[in-house]
């Protein structure tokens, strides 16, 4: 027998295991992934699944990394317990990324190479694509199905429940039950090959456990572009860009189901492929001017693009709502890689003093809660807001609690005026602010002559007019900062997670680093070492930010880019001290590890206490 | 040839249209541009052609881009909401202005600096997505704006006022909005009004993209002997090809034609543009044929005007979107939310 197993090689691990899978883009083995997250989940496991994928269609080498964790942690751990390693261009990276005492599974059909080995690591040999070749007769369902089949394995040797993947199979291809058939005699082919020739399971291994009926699972560009639907968006204007595109696709889609005439079969919507993100701005802005909700997803080149409509909108004050999915730059650099590298760009987007909110979710559920909150904001405050999400939460798949919603919601369109209040007035003036808020009343095109006003980014004075005049053009921007401090009030307040223990060191994060953040913490808490955690939800920053800042001496800024760009805006925005605030920093691409966090908490407070 | 009269248009600016407003109440802010300017010129025009239309002024929105012609949306029609957006991109902002209201009559200004170079791509593509507007360019032949640099519609051998020659060949927005398979496009001269009045009341009125090229001298930058853009210049090679009248849907056309000489086409809201040709082999109908027509007279140096090339049947942005024909903008609330329940049943097929 190969490679047989040994238990004492391993300590046991119980619902808590990484999975990486290792293949060849375009190869059909998203499905087979997507199988197997399921079936945890449906086990009642909590789990996370994190696609790695090159920016190319076909041929080049993908990961995608499962997390099972039965304390609910979601972030990567940084580890890899079994490595599943179908791409043989990859063997040699792969292997060497198990973590000692792991497991490494391959296709065994060709001889592996003697360099390929670990003492440390138990190498498993399935022979996957000849059991392939002997059952299935065409070319493509062999390749298909050789994924399928290592999920057979991975049921045998993880004991995920047959029984649950059998049921997914049949829903997914409901409508094509000989499809079932045949990734059913995969998954047995994987499945009797394991039984056979190794000891299963492994000491690595799922167990059912708890309920996770309430849960789902989710991308978060599914769930923002649900919050666009449920917020009343109708116009979605977009150049397609990853890993903003499936945002789109997604507003498309619940569209096409929720939102046709039942009586006449037209759409309640409207979605332009525009030419570019320059125009796809534009279009946001024109449908906004005419009181339609509209938005656009896009990343970091969009934004780029769309700077100039972004400013437009700031100063001539055009409701707007601006997705942008981060990737990696700068320039085009790693379209399918996540950072949060967008903060500065978007928060100050266009020439001229220009600033905007930012609201910054920290998985799906937040998209889908900070879509809609992003349109009551832009239509209160009359600005372009932004939500800035990124890859990592865009395009991969959560386990959230479900989403919820409240049917007596009524969105918040702001200051608007119409006709019966014009009735009252006896002139209309855009830009007066009547209530000290910053914030002046607008009216839409097609209601009332009355009404009409000239919008232009050209200097204006408080009534609209076109002005040179220092004190008129002084007066307006002016009063685009008392605006300002009236957002501050409204955009989501910041999460504190206080310390068992009062102290004086605290950490700052935002975005996906949330759960790395939660996990690191938990366990340096099991070491004694307690720190005040602020989840930062949104800029302009609220008191609760300030206040958090002033009570303590030493504060981790946690952010997946290289400049430290929110804390930047900390030191700005709030006169934060150079010293008080230290940058922790991941940037390589990948979604933060939970162990970076930790251990560079550790390491500077060691050092502090050395020094 | 048959001929009709043109209707006199000296109607005293205190008569009243259809609903009851006078010609002044289409009109804007006085005009900050150089005495002389055409772009002046064409405003009146529009004046007088949405006076005539008797459109509610409410209903209209105007927009355009960055350059002096895209200032005069200021000087027309004050009940109208107006955008004046950023350089070249008036077509975006327009676009989601009507996906968001569709009943919007939208008007926009631009300059063959804010179309034909910084707003090309825009331009085209608006123009492929046949969005229901009328789009006037004001031509000169220069960037006014920025003091007379040339544009791309700028003639080869024409000459700048400081004696440089362009060599580059011109961009003819006529010809591209046919080759792009526009559904209206036409030309006019700011200094004949008794032309662009009928061309501005038939792209209004057309269900589609309607691009009219009004070439509208700069006195102040290209207005001398040498540019091809003067008013000089323009009227001695403007060559007529098709005059056209918008015959509202109430009025039967009486006056009979020879064949080959006019051409009716009906459009959507059941007017009748009547294009009355000069040249009898000219079919603005034919794509290929107002191409072929307009290359010929460019060779001559001549400026062709008239409305070049008609197709009502071409669909217009919503038609290919499937929309909704309330104006999105105006949909209740009630009718976009999918609701609670709704919610949860989608989630149940996230586990
Ligand atoms: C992004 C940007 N670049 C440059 C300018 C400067 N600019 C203003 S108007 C103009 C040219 C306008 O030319 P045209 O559209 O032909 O208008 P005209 O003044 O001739 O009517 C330029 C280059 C600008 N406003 N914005
Ligand atoms: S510079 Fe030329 S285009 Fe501008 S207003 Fe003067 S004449 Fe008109
Ligand atoms: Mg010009």
């Amino acid at each position: 027998m190969p490679d047989q197993p040994s238990a004492s090689a391993t300590q046991s691990r119980i619902n808590d295991f990484v999975l990486k899978i290792g293949t060849v883009n375009g190869t059909g083995s998203a499905s087979a992934n997507g199988l197997l997250m399921k079936a945890l989940f449906r086990m009642g496991v909590p789990v996370t699944g994190k696609n790695l994928f090159p920016s190319n269609i076909q041929g080049l080498p993908t990961w995608y990394e499962i997390r099972a964790n039965r304390d609910g942690y979601m972030a990567r751990e940084g580890r890899v317990d079994v490595m599943v390693a179908m791409n043989a261009q990859t063997y040699g990276k792969d292997l060497a990324e198990v973590t000692p005492g792991g497991f490494f599974i391959y296709d065994s059909t060709w001889p592996r190479e003697k360099t390929l080995s670990r003492d440390d690591v138990t190498v498993l040999g399935v022979p996957l694509a000849k059991l392939c070749n002997e059952h299935f007769s065409v070319a493509r369902v062999r390749i298909l199905m050789k994924n399928i089949a290592y999920v057979g394995v991975l049921c045998a040797l993880l004991d995920i429940d047959r029984a649950i993947v059998k049921q997914l199979l049949e829903e997914t291809f409901a409508a094509k039950p000989k499809l079932v058939d045949s990734n059913l005699e995969a998954i047995n082919l994987g499945w009797d090959y394991a039984q056979a020739n190794f000891t299963c399971p492994l000491p690595v291994r799922a167990e059912a456990m708890g309920d996770n009926s309430k849960h789902i699972l989710i991308d978060g560009n599914s769930a923002a572009a649900l919050g666009c639907v449920f917020a009343g968006a109708t116009v979605g204007a977009w150049y397609p860009i990853t890993p903003s595109t499936s945002l789109m696709d997604g507003f498309q889609g619940y569209c096409e189901k929720f939102r046709k005439d039942p009586d006449t079969g037209e759409n309640r919507f409207c979605i332009v492929q525009a030419e570019d993100e320059l125009a796809a701005a534009g279009m946001v802005l024109g449908a906004n001017w005419v009181g339609a909700r509209a938005f656009t997803p896009t990343s970091g080149p969009g934004i780029s693009l769309m700077s100039e409509f972004i400013g437009f909108a700031y100063y001539a004050e055009i409701p707007s709502v601006f997705f942008d999915v981060q990737r990696v730059g700068p320039s085009t650099g790693m379209p399918t890689r996540t950072q949060q590298c967008d903060v500065l760009l978007c928060a100050y987007a266009s020439h001229g003093d220009t600033r905007h909110p930012l609201l910054l979710p920290a998985d799906p559920r937040e998209c889908f809660e900070f879509a809609v909150a992003a349109f009551d904001l832009a239509d209160r405050l009359q600005t372009p807001v932004f939500v800035l999400s990124d890859l990592d939460i865009g395009m991969n798949d959560w386990m959230i609690p479900e989403l919820e919603w409240d049917d007596r919601y009524r969105p918040d369109r702001g200051k608007l005026v119409g006709p019966k209040e014009l009735a009252d007035m006896e002139k209309f003036f855009r830009y007066l602010d009547r209530d000290g808020d910053g914030i002046a009343a607008r009216t839409l095109p097609g209601q009332d002559a009355k009404g009409a006003y000239f919008v232009r980014g050209s200097g204006h004075n408080r009534y609209g007019g076109y002005t040179e005049d220092s004190a008129e053009y002084q007066d307006v921007v002016d009063r685009l900062m008392v605006k300002w401090r009236t957002a501050a009030g409204l955009v989501p307040a910041a999460k504190l997670r206080p310390a068992d223990q009062p102290t004086r060191v605290g950490i700052i994060a935002y975005g996906s680093s949330d759960g790395a953040v939660n996990e690191a913490l938990d366990r340096l808490n099991e070491e004694g070492l307690g720190l005040d955690y602020l989840r930062i939800r949104a800029f302009p920053f609220g008191e609760e930010v300030r206040a958090f800042l002033d009570s303590h001496d030493t504060v981790f800024v946690v952010e997946q880019n290289r400049d430290a760009q929110l804390r930047s805006l900390l030191l700005v925005e709030l006169g934060a001290s150079n010293e008080q605030l230290v940058p922790l920093l991941h940037y390589n691409g990948m979604p933060i590890p939970s162990r970076c966090v930790e251990d560079a908490v550790r390491a500077h407070l060691d050092e502090e206490v050395a020094a | 040839m048959t001929y009709i009269p043109k209707p006199r248009i000296d109607l005293p600016t205190d008569r009243i249209n259809a609903i009851g407003l006078r010609q002044r109440d289409y009109e804007g802010v006085l005009s900050t541009l150089c005495a002389g300017c055409g772009h002046d010129s064409i405003t009146a025009a529009i004046v007088q052609a949405f006076w005539e239309l008797a459109i509610e002024p409410h209903q209209v929105a105007k927009l355009s881009g960055i350059g002096c012609s895209s200032k005069t949306p200021a000087y027309f029609i004050s009940g109208a909401h107006g955008f004046n957006s950023v350089h070249g991109r008036m077509p975006s902002v327009a676009t989601g202005a009507l996906a968001g209201n569709r009943d919007l009559t939208c008007i926009a200004v631009s300059g063959d600096g804010d179309s034909l170079s910084i707003g090309f791509g825009q331009f085209g593509h608006v123009v492929r997505r046949n969005l229901n507007m009328l789009y006037i360019i004001e031509n000169n032949g220069v960037y006014g704006l920025t003091k007379g640099q040339f544009s791309a519609s700028a003639d080869p051998g024409s000459k700048a006022k400081k004696g440089q020659v362009n060599q580059m060949q011109a961009i003819d927005p006529v010809a591209t909005a046919i080759a792009l398979g526009g559904s209206f496009a036409a030309r006019g001269f700011s200094g004949d009004r008794d032309q662009l009045v009928p061309l501005i009341k038939a792209g209004v009125r057309h269900r589609g993209c309607a691009v009219i090229d009004v070439v509208s001298p700069c006195v102040t930058f290209n207005d001398h002997e040498g540019s091809t853009k003067s008013y000089a210049y323009t009227r001695k090679m403007s060559h007529k090809a098709v005059e056209a009248d918008l015959v509202p849907p109430a009025e039967e056309i009486t006056v009979s034609y020879a064949d080959g000489d006019a051409v009716r086409v009906r459009l959507h809201d059941g007017s009748t543009v009547l294009l009355r040709k000069n040249d009898p082999a000219y079919d603005p109908t034919d794509r290929s044929t107002a191409l072929q027509y307009l290359e010929k007279h460019r060779a001559r140096g001549e400026v062709v005007t008239g409305l070049m090339f008609l197709d009502e049947t071409l669909p217009e942005m919503h038609d290919v979107f499937g929309t909704t024909s309330a104006p999105l903008a105006e949909t209740g609330y009630e009718a976009l939310v999918p609701g609670k329940e709704a919610l949860a049943k989608l989630q149940k097929k996230m586990r």
